[in-house]
């Protein structure tokens, strides 16, 4: 069974096929990042492949190399019981890859995660925001050279809501009211 | 019948939907969920989930320290059933280093992780009922909890965060005497089975909030990526155990309980299922098991033993350098994949050949099924949201790593 | 109260130790669990352990109603705003415990996500050390802090004098006193 997925995307999409190996039971093709959308459903569609299970989408922070990440997908076939890795490379000063999010529901939030965490952006999402930091947060943690302990404290990003409730309190201190006990 | 008693109404008055915040500090939510749902009276129309309550950077964090130091972190990741990630992530490591453990530290972990199972579908169960307010269930739930954790800690030393896998091998064999308290543990929990379901199954009220509540569709769940009792309630049998046997589950003879509805009460019934069924396991392990080794004998995971640490230069280099430098774990990458409580869990591991992981990825069930629980939430009632939530049995630590 | 600033001095100190001795026994407790500790917690308030017998078995789940609140679990970034939100919601007179070392120093995680010690943003009043702890910790915890109740002077709580102090300050001091860390480490 092993090599027939990957013969697969090898027949049907030879000029995208970059490398491709099978190892320790994981068979893996890199492919280019343009008609990723179209091999996937590809592959989800057709009858002898059904892939229709999206095991994950994480992506890999290679620092020193030179298309620095790598998108990996791993798809599964409930019917046939075969996985097939995809990985994608993409250099950081163009961090894009087309997404996946209509072809199966999963996706959007594991490529939402992956923007996340890595900073790799999907194009086409409908909805790429963050899922488990939070909108004042900048940069992407699980980069290399992003510190382990770089902390961006919420409460202080938040702060300014706060300062309006003391300059509110100012204000009113300041200008007390008509008939107000202070004046 | 309702309808028809405010159809009227609905026609003269002009309303609108109503925005409501639901969580974090929710009980419902367990304290890391935030639900923002649109209403219309008390139908739901829209559902946002928002998580991330609990992200404690466990990817961040692993990558800062050696293989083996891991394993606390993955205690914590699913901490209902912590034994099921330690295994998972020592067979994926195991996989990368392409060794093979003896045949009764499989059979240890294949027993120890349905015990941790059993745990994890009694603390879902019994927690769905609190929140419904069914608390003697819960009370029967946990005393069962705390029998499995009394065996658990008599093994491995903790209660909770146990860290009893390790690369190659386990921390200890079962102690003497296991399989006797196992025996007594078993004829406790069958009460106890038997009495959250008087409780429960047949009970009308839980019944009402069960039943066509929270219902999922096969193609939804294959699409959203539902895992583990979630998928099997609605009648796909995909369970990692059966179809790609790891550790010695192609050695052991159980059934997987599906479902056909895919609702609330289908996932319930399919916990309550494999709570027998993994009864089931562990007295076929206990029974097959025999005396041997626990640990591999490779000298590149291990630790040598002691005499030798002590006694002959070798020894002490080899201990002091997989302490310090950890295992020197060969470049690649590999998928593996097991079934934990909540469903699969798979780890994707980089390795650049040094004895730090270059990359942990955990393909965490919770978090994929949080993203496609709106679908379950939506069209439903606001009260719905309770059981479908606890029958998902999110847990955080998982979903948010 | 204000009945109390009316009462002989003599009068005060035996109320007080009875009105404190009522209120230890009975702790309507918020429970803001997060993480894995929050097992342990169910362990505890269930019927092995039975936190009953101290009389702090009952969740509220609105911080107007708790005057405990138990913090159990990790804490991150994220979730900051809600605890500290919260803890300003509940009424005087409040007390905080943090359960587990997450609550308490931040634990083993310590990255850019989570908070180290929620001592950072609310005052605690008990820490309980464990990853997780015991039950049997918790409740040694839990009677720490009936002791710490007992012992606690009214004056704790003369918001009369709070109010004046805080009307009678200059404009332009801020209400809240901001913390430098840094300085504090010296
Ligand atoms: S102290 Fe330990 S058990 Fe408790 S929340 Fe932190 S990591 Fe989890």
């Amino acid at each position: 069974m092993a090599k027939k997925l990957i013969k697969f995307v090898k027949k049907h999409f030879e000029d995208q096929v970059l490398d491709s190996h099978s190892r320790l039971g994981n068979d893996t093709v890199v492919i280019e990042r343009d008609r990723l959308a179209e091999i996937v459903e590809r592959l989800r569609d057709d009858e002898k492949t059904q892939m229709d299970f999206l095991r994950a989408i994480t992506c890999v922070d290679y620092m020193h190399r030179d298309p620095r990440f790598e998108v990996v997908y791993v798809l599964y076939s409930i019917e046939f019981k075969h996985m097939l890795t995809l990985r994608v490379v993409v250099s950081e000063d163009d961090c894009k890859v087309p997404t996946i999010s209509h072809l199966y529901g999963c996706a959007g939030w594991t490529e939402r995660e992956v923007w996340d965490m890595y900073g790799v952006e999907f194009v086409d999402h409908p909805d790429l925001r963050r899922v488990l930091l939070y909108q004042e947060f900048e940069g992407h943690p699980l980069r290399k050279d992003y510190g382990k302990q770089d902390a961006q404290p919420r409460i202080e990003l938040l702060s300014r809501e706060r300062d309006s409730v003391e300059e509110f309190n100012v204000f009113v201190k300041n200008k007390p009211a008509e008939g107000s006990r202070d004046n | 019948m309702a309808e028809d008693i405010y159809e009227p109404i609905d026609q003269d008055v002009h309303t609108e939907p109503m925005i409501l915040q639901m969580g974090p500090s929710h009980p419902a939510t367990h304290g890391t969920v935030r639900f923002t749902l649109t209403l219309e009276g008390e139908k739901i129309i829209k559902c946002e989930t928002e998580v991330g309550y609990l992200h404690r950077g466990f990817e961040k964090e692993v990558e800062n320290s050696t293989w083996t130091q891991v394993f606390p972190y993955t205690d914590r990741l699913n901490y209902v059933s912590p034994l099921l990630n330690n295994f998972g992530y020592s067979l994926a490591v195991e996989r990368l280093l392409e060794i093979d453990v003896p045949p009764r530290c499989n059979w240890i972990r294949t027993l120890m992780g349905e015990i941790s199972r059993l745990s994890d579908h009694l603390t879902c169960t019994g927690a769905a009922a609190l929140e419904l307010g069914a608390m003697s269930a819960f009370l029967y739930a946990i005393e069962g909890r705390e029998l499995v954790w009394d065996l658990i800690e008599e093994v491995t030393g903790a209660r909770l965060t146990v860290s009893y896998g390790r690369i190659g091998g386990l921390k200890d064999d079962l102690t003497e005497g296991f399989e006797e308290r196992w025996k007594y543990t078993k004829k406790r929990l069958f009460e106890i089975r038997e009495e959250i379901g008087q409780l429960l199954t047949r009970n009308r009220i839980f019944l009402d909030r069960f039943q066509g509540t929270g219902v999922l569709t096969p193609d939804m769940a294959l699409s959203y990526g539902y895992t583990g009792p979630c998928l099997r309630s609605t009648g796909v049998d995909y369970d990692v155990r059966k179809d790609h046997p790891y550790f010695m589950y192609d050695e052991v003879d159980f059934d997987v309980p599906v479902g056909s509805k895919g609702d609330n009460y289908d996932r319930y019934l399919v916990r309550m299922d494999e709570i027998v069924q993994s009864i089931r396991i562990i007295d076929q392990c206990l029974e097959k098991m025999e005396p041997g080794p626990i640990n591999s004998d490779d000298p590149r995971v291990m630790l040598p033993e002691k005499e030798k640490v002590y006694n002959t230069i070798e020894g002490m280099i080899s201990h002091f350098k997989i302490i310090f430098e950890g295992i020197q774990v060969p470049p690649g990458e590999v998928y593996s994949y097991t079934e934990a409580g909540n469903g699969e869990l798979g780890y994707y591991i980089v390795s650049n050949g040094t004895g730090k992981p270059w990359k942990i990825h955990v393909r965490s069930p919770s978090l994929i099924m949080m993203g496609g629980i709106h679908k379950l939430i939506e069209g439903g009632l606001i009260a719905d949201i309770i059981p479908t939530f606890d029958t998902v049995n999110m847990i955080g630590g998982e979903c948010d790593k | 109260m204000g009945l109390e600033h009316q009462l002989p001095e003599v009068l005060t100190t035996r109320l007080e130790s009875a009105v404190n001795w009522a209120r230890k026994y009975s702790l309507f407790q918020y429970p803001f669990v997060t993480a894995c500790c929050g097992m342990e917690y169910m362990a505890t308030a269930s019927a092995r352990y039975d936190i009953a017998r101290f009389g702090a078995e009952i969740p509220r789940f609105s911080p107007r109603q708790a005057d405990l609140l138990w913090v159990v679990g990790t804490v991150n970034h994220k979730l900051g705003p809600m605890l500290r939100r919260i803890y300003e919601q509940m009424a005087e007179p409040k007390w905080v415990m943090a359960f587990g070392v997450c609550a308490s120093t931040g634990g083993f995680y310590d990255n850019y996500a989570t908070i180290q010690g929620i001592d950072k943003i609310i005052p605690v009043d008990v820490y309980i050390p464990g990853c997780p702890p015991r039950p049997e910790q918790v409740i040694d915890g839990l009677m720490k802090l009936q002791d710490k109740i007992q012992q606690e002077p009214w004056r704790k709580y003369d918001y009369e004098q709070k109010v004046r102090q805080r009307d009678e300050r200059p404009a332009s001091e801020p209400l809240f006193e901001k913390i430098d860390r840094k300085k504090e480490r010296g």
